[in-house]
């Protein structure tokens, strides 16, 4: 069809730089092709061609970060794609965060006796929707990235046959589904009041054909659908209910994925829109973000105080950093300069090993324990798993912002963002939140080091790749948590998007 | 300048211990000795290197002397900045002596010789972490040292505590880091607005800001108490102070000692250097607050301890009258009394810390801490009856004894700046005499009774390590002048900073001031 309208030219594919995206593809492809086509591979070697896929997209990442250092930012595929260092961080982040959640699956299926390389591809497919969304420069390319990651979120959700599973599952398709429609429709009436869905070309229409002063009611209700489906997608508060519900009945290494890759990727499609779309609109939407950090900051560490169930501790937990994470947005909305997307997309970056490496202890904490994840079944972890808690209390420390941690400077970055631009008020509830927070989190190091299990309780199996990711993160953590500059030093350029 | 130490002392003085915890943390369970032989090591040549940095320190300068800077996140404006005056000299020092005390002196109370391990880890931590707070002039730097401590301390406490340990345990640990939250806000605000009023660039190197920048006075205000709500939890200062005596009774007697010892310090030593020196505006500006509520915990913290039925309780609350006097002295600006209360912090340090490691012996002989079942210990124990007599009067401020010159020169100190709280403080002196007295009659006079006649006397080991303190107590008691001498050009010219920067003027000379200690003032210091 397209082919014979005259109208038609194709578009110069810079290949090249979309291969993060095809190795991610190709990878899911040859998993589920190769995988269906041949007798069962040896253990492992799903999660390993997993591993290699995401490692050569995440190489491929790095190889281009310094062409933009010489020829700058700048849209691909006719504008459709942005190429830039924040495409390009994320693209990182995300393949850091799917090598590690792969370690942790080839033990998880190997234990449920799933192994198949269905979930592997699952992820990847995920992953490439993760990384359209960060690079998307045009809101129908970025509803797609969206859609690619949730219906793959929602499918791993579901994959293991027990109740909680499949209710987590249909939990989170239902909200998401109505979630997305509402962007869906946010980015119709955008459309109708810029005429166009090219971000670059939103950005611009400002100048042009909208009033500066921000009147069109069209835009402005598509600004407020757009944000009520990101916050949906960031769980922050009051759009969260789904959260703790999907990461605990969802399987430990997709609740891991979903915390990271998940989290990463919608904060992307956050700062595509806010800050790239609709810079012009910041004085619309910064009070937004600032009412949904708070709520975010304030709510989810109380109520994360008071849940007896670790996977729901973490679940809240990601609600609260959720809440940090939007300070950084916030302030990355002022006018002038500041580092506030440099410190979110740090903050994506470290919080993703975090969760990842927290959620491995809890699958490890679970299987001992025939599933069970409530803070009882982690009394007295440090008799048995001495290392394996130390690694645990590094993650649960980080998460409360404890120095020589990457957690401390995660947050100490976006605070410095705030202060930056002299909003005090939320730097000091985020920390009084965080204090909060450190309840719950000293709440599970009191169960894991202090308390003293009555009954002689079996020795956790610590199967050996999750053990590897659990102390690859924790390595991570603590290494770039006292030398953190050169995390700092390349996230300082996402700052520059293309347009 | 004159030369310096080609070696950098204040970074090994850092990093000794934290690398003796990481060594004894890779030491596997099955040689656990040989964490002994680690931590033994490493806080002995910590301790060496805090005598060696003493002995080498110029006592005319009053700058910042062995000064090293390192850049650390050049991308924020941090180094690795660490440097020492007289004002953290003595405090450095007790840190570095006080740990191997403790580390060798005293015996984790627990079942399982197999957890001692962590438990010396943690107290090398703790140290690095205190060192670091008194050393760093970094103000993230000092930051992340002062936030650090936290979690050793919170695992000490809920490791090897008592029967209340881990609620004592995470009350402490979230009062305090509510403090820090303020404080870290304060700390980042204070970096931009510096670097836009006077300052070049963002940078967290206190001597630049304190030197160059120029805060209006509600700015400065405000950022002043961002930081003092931080210090004044950790003084603590009343009404902040509810944490402070379930962490004490609850925490082992190694807690204690260097909770009462240093940690407590980092509050008093974080108003002088990051209150006054970067604020001196807001400091001056807000003295009747602080001095209104040192007395207040002076009369407070002794009332309560009067009251106490618990021994390790008691010596808790008369921590917070003690650190009432030191608060009270930094806020009185002049030079006797912000001398006199550096030199009370390390007084304290040495005769509280003693203290809770004389209770801690009390409660291994006897397992309990109740005042009304002890009593006749000096029948049985009489040497330990001496030593603890010696502790007590030197917590009281005898004249002769540390505690006395310190408490001396904060009253006389605050009385030319400002006569009536420095009358209301010195009851404070009376009633010190009152509950220690009282309880030292409690416990040591009378007859023992069918309980405590077994009441082991001092052992060797236990007076190898309470000797060192009996030694600073009557040395310093006796003849403070080395101490003084490099204490007060530190403080001259911190008051000299405040009289620059802040509308004020320390009091006039003229009046008539003895400073000699052995002149006692009759009325201000009672008869006790």
């Amino acid at each position: 069809m397209l082919a014979q309208d005259t109208f038609f030219t194709a578009p110069d594919i810079e290949w090249w730089h979309l291969s993060p995206i095809l190795a991610l593809v190709g990878g899911a492809l040859f998993l589920l092709l190769v995988g269906a086509l041949t007798p069962r591979w040896p253990r492992g070697l799903y999660g390993i061609v997993t591993i290699v896929t995401a490692a050569t997209a995440g190489v491929f990442a790095v190889l281009q970060w310094s062409d933009i250092d010489d020829n700058g930012p700048a849209t691909i595929v006719d504008g459709a794609l942005a190429f830039d260092h924040l495409t390009l961080f994320l693209t990182i982040t995300i393949c850091v965060a799917v090598a590690l959640v792969a370690l942790l699956t080839i033990d998880e299926l190997a234990i449920a006796g799933k192994d198949a390389p269905e979930m592997y591809a699952m992820f990847l497919v995920a992953a490439t929707g993760g990384v359209v969304m960060s690079s998307a420069n045009d809101m129908i390319v970025l509803f797609l990235g969206l859609e690619t990651l949730s219906l793959a979120l929602y499918v791993l959700a579901a994959s293991y046959r027990t109740p909680e599973s499949q209710e987590a599952g249909i939990k989170y398709f239902v909200l998401g589904g109505f979630a997305s429609a509402v962007f869906l429709y946010g980015i119709a009436l955008v459309y109708g009041g810029t005429q166009s869905t090219n971000i670059s070309e939103i950005a611009a229409s400002f100048t042009t054909t909208v009033s500066l002063d921000g009147d069109s009611p069209l835009v402005l209700a598509g600004l407020a659908l757009l944000l009520v489906g990101l916050a949906f997608k960031v769980a922050a508060v009051p759009f969260h209910v789904w959260s703790p519900d999907v990461y605990q009945g969802a399987p430990n290494q997709v609740t891991a994925f979903m915390a990271s890759v998940g989290k990463a990727a919608a904060f992307a499609a956050m700062l595509r829109v806010l800050l790239v779309a609709l810079p012009f609109q910041r004085d619309d939407w910064r009070p937004v973000i600032w009412v949904l950090a708070v709520l975010s900051l304030v709510i989810g560490s109380l109520l994360a105080a008071v849940q007896s169930d670790v996977k729901r501790m973490l679940a809240y937990s990601s609600v609260s950093h959720a809440g940090f994470i939007l300070v950084g947005v916030e302030a990355a909305g002022h006018a002038g300069p500041n580092d506030g997307t440099a410190s979110v997309v740090a903050y994506l970056l470290f919080y993703s090993v975090l969760t990842i490496g927290s959620f491995a202890v809890v699958a490890v904490v679970a299987h001992s324990n025939g599933g069970d994840t409530s803070l009882t079944a982690f009394n007295g972890l440090a008799r048995r798993r001495p290392a394996i808690t130390l690694a645990l209390t590094v993650f649960l420390l980080a998460q409360a912002g404890v120095p020589f941690t990457t957690g401390f400077v995660a947050k100490f970055g976006v605070i410095q963002a705030a202060v930056d631009v002299n909003s005090y008020a939320i730097g000091i509830i985020a920390m009084l939140s965080a204090v909060i927070a450190a309840f719950m989190y000293l709440r599970i190091m009191v169960s894991a080091w202090l308390t003293v299990e009555e009954t002689e309780v079996a020795k956790e199996q610590a199967p050996i790749s999750t053990v590897l990711a659990i102390g690859i993160a924790a390595i991570f953590t603590v290494v770039v948590g006292i030398y953190p500059e050169w995390v700092l030093d390349t996230a300082e350029s996402v700052a520059v998007f293309a347009r | 300048m004159h030369d310096e130490l080609s070696f950098p002392i204040l970074t090994a003085l850092v990093l000794t211990p934290a690398i003796g915890a990481v060594l004894i943390a890779l030491i596997s369970s099955r040689q656990a000795q040989y964490a002994k032989l680690v931590a033994a090591i490493t806080s002995v040549t910590t301790g060496a290197m805090a005598i060696w940095l003493t002995a080498e320190f110029h006592q005319s300068d009053d700058g910042f002397q062995f000064v090293t800077k390192q850049p650390w996140i050049e991308e924020w404006g941090i180094s690795w900045h660490l440097g020492v005056d007289g004002i953290s000299l003595f405090l450095v020092l007790l840190t570095g002596v006080l740990f191997p005390l403790a580390i060798l002196g005293i015996d984790p109370h627990n079942d399982e010789p197999g957890r001692d391990k962590p438990y010396l880890a943690w107290l090398l931590l703790l140290e690095a972490g205190v060192m670091g707070s008194f050393l760093s002039l970094d103000l993230f730097l000092f930051f992340v040292f002062f936030e650090i401590v936290l979690v050793p301390m919170y695992f000490l406490i809920g490791g090897w505590g008592y029967e209340g340990r881990v609620y004592a345990a995470t009350k402490f640990f979230l009062y305090t880091m509510t403090g820090s939250a303020f404080m870290l806000v304060s700390i980042m605000a204070t970096a931009y607005i510096a670097s836009r009023n006077g300052v070049s660039g963002v940078t967290f190197d206190l001597v630049e800001i304190a030197e160059n920048a120029e805060f209006a006075a509600s700015t400065g205000r405000w950022l002043f108490f961002g930081f003092a709500i931080a210090f004044a939890v950790k003084v603590p200062v009343f009404p902040l102070h509810t944490w402070l005596p379930d962490a004490h009774t609850q925490a082992p007697t190694a807690g204690s000692v260097v909770l009462a010892g240093v940690m407590l310090k980092l509050g008093t030593y974080g108003l002088l250097r990051f209150g006054l020196y970067l604020f001196p505006e807001a400091a001056y500006w807000s003295r009747y607050l602080w001095l209104g509520l040192a007395v207040v915990g002076i009369l407070y913290g002794a009332i309560a301890a009067t009251m106490q039925t618990d021994l390790k309780r008691l010596v808790a609350y008369s921590s917070v009258a003690h650190l009432g006097f030191i608060v009270l002295g930094t806020f009185a600006f002049t030079s006797q009394a912000i001398t006199g209360s550096v030199m009370q912090m390390v007084n304290h340090g040495v005769s509280t810390g003693a203290l809770f490691l004389m209770v801690g012996w009390i409660y291994e002989r006897r397992h309990t801490r109740q005042i009304a079942e002890l009593s006749g210990l000096q029948k049985v124990a009489p040497i330990f009856a001496a030593g603890f007599m010696v502790v007590m009067l030197s917590s009281i401020g005898v004249p002769g004894l540390n505690g006395f010159v310190g408490e001396y020169l904060i009253l006389i100190g605050t009385f030319l700046a400002e006569p009536w709280y420095a009358a209301i403080a010195a009851t404070g002196v009376i009633l010190a005499a009152l509950y220690l007295l009282w309880a030292y009659q409690r416990v040591f006079h009378g007859e023992p009774g069918e309980a405590n006649e077994g009441f082991a006397e001092l052992k060797l080991k236990e007076a190898a390590t309470l000797l060192p303190f009996i030694g600073i107590i009557v040395f310093t008691g006796v003849y403070p002048k080395p101490m003084l001498d490099r204490i007060e050009p530190a403080v001259d010219r911190l008051i000299g900073h405040v009289e620059s920067v802040a509308d004020f003027e320390a009091p006039s000379p003229d009046e008539p001031v003895i400073v000699e200690h052995d002149d006692a003032d009759e009325t201000e210091e009672g008869d006790h």
